[in-house]
């Protein structure tokens, strides 16, 4: 659920607001919805990995990826454009992750003792 | 405690976030630059074209069309000169942004804010050189005249709307990787892009390495090495031309020169080789009896190129060709009646003057017998995370003096060539009206007017080479020539002195020129102007006649000549350098003094048909063989003198050419760091062992890697060096001083053939492409042609609705 929240929030914003929007959904939506601190990284970076690499690739396949192999050759990443696509997913990931993961430390933190456990 | 986690996780959340979004030295904000949705990705261009776009903006009279054929060269069809101007520039700014930018921050000194202290020095030397002073120079006489006022306005306001209805996005990747947003382009960058040009073509100086050569070495032995007239010559204007007009009196040498002359003094670089090619053809050496023109001007080779091909049509001009991004017009091309073209001429217009102060504050100086105040300049540059440094510049009624004193003068490669506290006398400071030369010729009709065109070209100087349907053809060194007395500015000047003031200008229309010759052809390689029938000074040296000594010898050859012939002759690999002194080289060497391997190259040297082609290993031979023998000759007598700290001027090539060929016994023959004493074929018999070593060395024992394509390595770099962005190392043919003028990273930037006829029909290619984004297809799309040796048919549009099946897509620009 929180990984589908965040892949279409991110989808819908990234548009129109600069690239971090993506933390800020992340964290939101995991201080939302988390269930623990591993669902709330692993799905928002999944969700923003997903997002960019679609993002990527929507502009570089229709490109012959001609720009991203120049670029993986001026980073260098020895002109793969695949390994650029990866290494743009994870930087998306980690930040989303990193976000997603204070949403839920902060919604454990914040939670109100659940009286039935003691 | 489960706070202090989550707080713990958002601070590195944060610090994670502020990492990405920094700038560390030269890496780009790394989260800024991937991100797919602002980041390069988005300059990735579709393989996909619309057939169609309108884009409404403000600031244009009415509608305007640009056609754009399969190289995605734009065909403008504007209603006025206005709205064609403000088309270009808009084009201009969609294809080559960053180009417009980082061109005009290098020659203004203003890269230092965006990269910082690292570029502090050449940002303080171009303003110390007076670029922006030289440019406001030139605006201020350009703002004079409305037409040229309307095309410069009209073309910032066109590179402005684009501009302005950018989104950050949609930036070029070289702004996002040096994270900063392109600002207005305004007349002033104009004439700064004209002003870089002068620095390229007309900017370089030897004055200061001859005149320590002078006091080193002595007047006679300099005059010997340094003649005004090369060992062999093939003027531009030929030699049978007449002068029917009265000169201007030269005026008398100045005491300080003759005492120089004189040997009283007691004893402490310019490039050889940049130039270009152009020629024409008479209709009685053509196929179908109308002339043909070419040119092929050598720069610096970059992606994106110095060169962006355009066609401009309004009412009263329908021209092609290209333009310099950054500025208005066509510079070299062709319209239905004529065409033009250029390469560099090479007068002597930069000179140093020598500037005696009255005392350390350097407020006066000495001049014309009595003291003068100077001025001051406050240049603030400013410094990307610093803050800004003010430098103050002297100007004297001369020009600045660039490097006041020593410790002011920076360890750059560039600044050697400058004296300390003497100031630069230099044309590119004197207002001037280029752009009108450009706006005439592109509207040009006939040989009336491009005579009426070159009046108002100042620099740099150019031989402008021209043919016309009517089948006249004419070539003119042209550019604003000072009156000198022979050799003045051949050494450094005396300020106080006004016998070594520059005495005005030779007037225009007696600037040296051809027309109509018996002889059916006209060229120029950067060879000397003239003969010494021409009654005025232009320099003591030009460059060396090889190229237009080939170029002359084919086209002398040539009947029913057609654009073909013309192809091959710009794709020429000959070598006119091995011609003339290979012979002397070959005699000198004692085959039995060779080994095995030795003789055996030897062999391939002696077979060498003297074709610098990619796959020729006698070239590499010879090329490397040569360079051992000018050094062996030269080394150790020209090395800087490190206890004197003194820089000299290095004999050319082709009085090492006169040295080899006419004397079998000289003292520079002696290495005077050896106790025995060497001659000719000493040096000659070294020198060709020393270049098989050296080739050994390098490539291994003789196979393909000894092909001159391969030992050259020629490549084209990103303008910002940027790697990956260029072509890699290829293997061409060509060299400098070879009329295929491939070297490096040096060659021709633009070839260019206009057939005349019934119909005028222009062949062109530049290595590149229209774009200069590198995530488009249109970036390097030209280069695979040029580097074959092919020319693409140029496109010519007789209306907006002319030529549709070469037409890939239409944009209209029209008002909000």
């Amino acid at each position: 659920m929180l990984f589908f929240i965040i892949l279409i929030a991110s989808l819908i914003v990234s548009f129109v607001l600069p690239w971090w929007i993506v933390a800020i959904i992340s964290f939101l939506a995991a201080l939302w919805i988390a269930k623990g601190s591993a669902n709330g990284f692993w799905s928002a970076f999944a969700a923003i990995f997903i997002v960019w690499v679609v993002q990527a690739l929507f502009k570089s396949v229709p490109n012959d990826h001609i720009l991203a192999i120049r670029v993986a050759h001026m980073l260098p990443l020895g002109g793969s454009w695949i390994l650029l696509t990866l290494i743009t997913g994870l930087i998306g990931g980690l930040v989303a992750g990193m976000a997603g993961l204070t949403g839920a430390l902060f919604k454990k933190a914040l939670a109100k003792p659940n009286p039935q456990s003691k | 405690m489960k706070l202090f986690k989550a707080c713990l996780s958002a601070f590195f959340t944060l610090l994670l976030i502020w990492a990405l979004q920094h700038k560390f030295g030269d890496v780009p904000p790394i989260g800024e630059f991937l991100n797919p949705v602002t980041g390069f990705w988005q300059n990735a261009e579709s393989k996909n074209v619309d057939a169609k776009r309108d884009v409404k903006i403000e600031g244009l009279t009415g509608a305007t069309t640009i056609r754009y054929d399969e190289h995605m060269v734009p065909h403008i069809f504007a209603a006025n000169d206005h709205d064609l101007y403000f088309a270009q520039g808009y084009v201009t700014a969609q294809d080559r942004l960053f180009q417009l930018d980082i061109q005009t921050r290098s020659a203004s000194g203003r890269l230092s804010e965006i990269v910082g202290p690292k570029a502090l020095e050449l940002d303080r030397y171009h303003r110390r050189m007076g670029m922006v002073f030289g440019a406001e120079n030139t605006l201020r006489e350009c703002m004079k005249d409305p037409k040229v006022k309307e095309m410069l306005e009209a073309y910032c306001a066109g590179v402005n709307a684009y501009i302005h209805n950018l989104p950050s996005k949609y930036y070029p990747i070289e702004f996002k990787l040096l994270d900063y947003a392109p600002e207005d382009y305004t007349p002033l960058d104009c004439a700064l892009v004209l002003k870089l040009m002068s620095e390229t073509l007309a900017g370089g100086s030897d004055d200061f390495q001859l005149t320590n050569t002078l006091k080193y070495f002595g007047s006679k032995v300099t005059n010997d090495l340094f003649p005004d007239h090369y060992f062999k010559d093939d003027p531009i204007i030929p030699s049978d031309t007449k002068w029917d007009f009265k000169p201007l009196a030269i005026p008398k040498p100045s005491k300080g020169f003759v005492d120089e002359m004189a040997d009283t003094i007691k004893t402490k670089q310019k490039v050889e080789g940049i130039g270009s090619n152009n020629w024409v053809v008479a209709g009685s050496r053509s196929a179908n009896g109308y002339p043909i023109l070419a040119n092929d001007p050598h720069l610096n080779l970059t992606f994106p190129s110095i060169w962006y091909q355009i066609q401009l049509a309004a009412p009263g001009v329908n021209v092609s060709g290209v333009s310099i991004p950054g500025t208005p017009a066509i510079i070299i091309g062709y319209n239905q009646k004529i065409a033009w073209g250029v390469t560099n001429v090479d007068a002597d217009v930069l000179d140093w003057y020598q500037i005696r102060f009255k005392d350390l504050s350097k407020n006066e100086y000495w001049y014309n017998n009595k003291w003068v105040p100077d001025t001051r300049r406050i240049e603030e540059i400013k410094v990307l995370g610093q803050k800004p440094v003010f430098d103050t510049v002297i100007y004297t009624h001369i020009g600045p003096v660039v490097y006041a004193s020593g410790n002011a003068k920076p360890k750059m490669s560039r600044a050697n060539n400058v004296p300390v506290g003497h100031a630069l006398r230099w044309i590119a400071h004197d207002p001037s009206i280029e752009f009108k030369t450009f706006y005439l010729l592109n509207r040009g009709a006939n040989y009336a007017d491009y005579r009426e065109a070159l009046k108002y070209y100042t620099a740099p100087a150019q031989n402008f080479i021209f043919a016309s349907n009517d089948k006249d053809i004419a070539l003119t060194p042209n550019g604003k020539f000072p009156l000198k007395y022979k050799d003045q500015g051949k050494f450094i000047l005396d300020g106080s002195d006004t016998a070594d003031a520059w005495h005005g200008f030779i007037p225009p229309e007696q600037n040296p020129t051809a027309k109509n010759p018996a002889q059916g052809f006209l060229s120029s390689a950067n060879q000397e102007s003239t003969d010494d029938q021409y009654p005025y000074y232009i320099n003591w040296h030009f460059g060396s006649y090889t190229r237009a000594k080939r170029i002359n010898d084919r086209l002398r050859n040539m009947h029913h000549a057609t654009v073909d012939s013309m192809r091959v002759l710009q794709n020429d690999n000959y070598s006119i350098l091995a011609q003339d002194v290979l012979p002397t080289m070959l005699a000198g060497i004692d085959p039995s003094k060779l080994n095995t391997y030795q003789k055996a190259m030897y062999g391939v040297i002696s077979k060498w048909d003297r074709q610098y082609n990619a796959n020729s290993i006698g070239a590499s031979i010879f090329d490397q063989w040569w360079t051992s023998v000018y050094h062996a000759i030269w080394d150790d007598d020209f090395t800087v003198k490190k206890e004197l700290n003194i820089q000299l001027k290095w004999p050319s090539t082709y009085r090492t050419v006169e040295l080899l060929v006419t004397q079998a016994n000289s003292k520079w023959y002696d290495d005077s760091r050896t106790s025995q004493i060497e001659d000719r074929a000493g040096i000659i018999n070294r020198a060709f062992n020393a270049a098989i070593d050296s080739l050994t060395k390098h490539y291994g024992r003789v196979s393909e890697a000894w092909e001159w394509g391969a030992v050259k390595g020629s490549e084209i770099s990103h303008l910002a060096n940027i790697p990956g962005m260029g072509t890699g190392v290829f293997s061409a043919g060509g060299n400098s001083g070879i009329v295929n003028a491939l070297s490096e990273g040096h060659g021709p930037s633009w070839r260019m053939i206009v057939q005349f006829g019934p119909e005028v029909k222009g062949y062109g290619i530049f290595p590149g492409g229209e774009s200069g984004n590198p995530g488009s297809y249109h970036y390097d799309d030209l280069f695979k042609t040029w580097k074959d040796g092919q020319l693409n048919a140029l496109l010519f549009l007789q209306s907006a609705t002319d030529g549709a099946q070469h037409i890939k897509t239409t944009l209209t620009l029209s008002n909000k």
